[in-house]
């Protein structure tokens, strides 16, 4: 394969990663890492540098048209950053030293986490009725737009939300991905924002904590410009037009297949793991 | 405890809005037009990502990337449009903390000084871990 074939089939499979993960909200990035090491056979070091590049794009990009529109919390996103940048400095400085078939391992379990977290029905839970007390001091508790109006909303589970979110920045630094499924699990289920305020104010996060690990990679010369380079604009490109058809579709089928899809990679990477052909 | 004032808070959203996209396309076109220069230059080897080598010392330092984009080096470019695109977040934590002293919220001014500090850490000095 040539410099201009590779590139061109890279930023195909990355044009399309990006559409399907952002039709089923499963993210683009998570499926770089395989698609590169198993298809294009490039290093997971390589491979990780490319797609955490891919998950600020899409993040950023995705971020700019949700503030906006007043779902995310700012306070609650900027409060666990700490947590999530703390997180991705200590991921991104263990997989300097972690063996890579250690990596793909670990990775595919993360795989399968979100795969089966993204076809799990969105949680019902009643938003807290009563206030908490380190969540009225950090001001969080906030409001949203919903069909009723602006409704308010109680901030509880903060700590827990925290060490959470250290756990998803670590992954996110180790693996390169966003750790969209954990954020929400944090915000969703320990701290009981709404779900719809969770998943953007998730997303809001998560290129901030990309960023803390993508300096490191980027400094310790992980990322390539020849293999980010078709990554980044395909993931962009696929997810704008995502975002587009998202409007009005129907992806229970689609996110079904695509969460099948990646259960497989997955299995692949575990196995390439432990057979050490990384 | 008054709630923060809704207003104000939706005007900085609106400016944190076009940060992130100015970013983003900034970024996306640096390396597109990097990505035309390095293929159109390349003499197109056959190029093998499976062993690791690393990149070489002028793509991995903010100094060195400046230079390389200079020079209208494809590679250079590009790591120039990446380098933008990882400075997109590090921009809206810094605007935050502007937002935060705006709204008078010293308890959020700290917080956010502290997530950038940890940003500008990675970023120029995480090398070495």
């Amino acid at each position: 394969m040539n410099t201009l074939e590779f590139t061109l089939l890279v930023g195909m499979g990355s044009l399309l990663a990006g559409f399907l993960g952002s039709l089923t909200g499963l993210g683009g990035g998570v499926v770089i890492v395989p698609m590169l090491t198993l298809l294009f056979h490039v290093d997971i070091r390589y491979a990780i540098g490319a797609a955490l590049v891919s998950v600020i794009a899409t993040s950023s990009g995705a971020a700019a048209a949700y503030v906006k529109e007043g779902y995310s919390n700012v306070r609650v996103g900027m409060f666990l950053e700490i947590a999530t940048t703390v997180g991705a400095l200590v991921g991104a400085a263990v997989a300097l030293h972690l063996h890579v078939s250690v990596i793909a391992i670990i990775f595919g379990f993360a795989l399968i986490y979100s795969a089966f977290s993204s076809l799990r029905q969105k949680s019902a839970h009643r938003t807290a009725v009563a206030p908490d007390r380190i969540a009225t001091w950090l001001r969080m508790d906030s409001s949203y737009p919903t069909a009723n109006g602006m409704t308010q909303y109680h901030v509880r589970g903060v700590p827990l939300g925290f060490a959470l979110m250290f756990g998803a920045g670590v992954l996110s630094g180790l693996l390169g991905i966003g750790s969209g499924a954990v954020k929400v699990l944090a915000m969703d289920q320990a701290m009981k924002l709404p779900f719809k305020v969770s998943t953007t104010t998730s997303n809001f996060m998560i290129g901030v904590t990309a960023a803390a690990s993508a300096g490191i990679y980027l400094s310790r010369g992980y990322i390539d410009p020849g293999i980010a380079m078709p990554v980044m604009l395909g993931v962009l490109g696929g997810s704008l037009v995502g975002a587009r058809i998202l409007a009005g579709a129907r992806v229970r089928t689609l996110r079904l297949v695509f969460a099948v899809v990646i259960g497989f990679l997955a299995v692949e990477m575990i196995y390439n793991g432990f057979a050490g052909k990384m | 405890m008054t709630a923060p004032d809704l207003r104000k808070d939706q005007r900085v959203d609106q400016i944190m809005a076009i940060l992130l996209r100015s970013g983003v396309s900034l970024a996306a076109s640096l390396v597109f037009i990097g990505g035309i220069v390095y293929l159109s230059r390349h003499d197109l080897p056959t190029i093998n990502y499976r062993v690791f080598q690393g990149e070489p010392q002028e793509l991995r330092t903010v100094g060195g990337i400046l230079r390389e984009a200079a020079k209208f080096h494809g590679r250079g470019l590009i790591q120039l449009g990446l380098l933008v695109l990882i400075a997109t977040p590090v921009a809206r934590v810094l605007f935050s903390v502007l937002a935060f002293v705006y709204e008078k919220d010293w308890t959020y001014v700290a917080i956010t000084m502290i997530v950038l500090a940890l940003l500008c850490y990675s970023l120029f000095g995480g090398g070495g871990l």
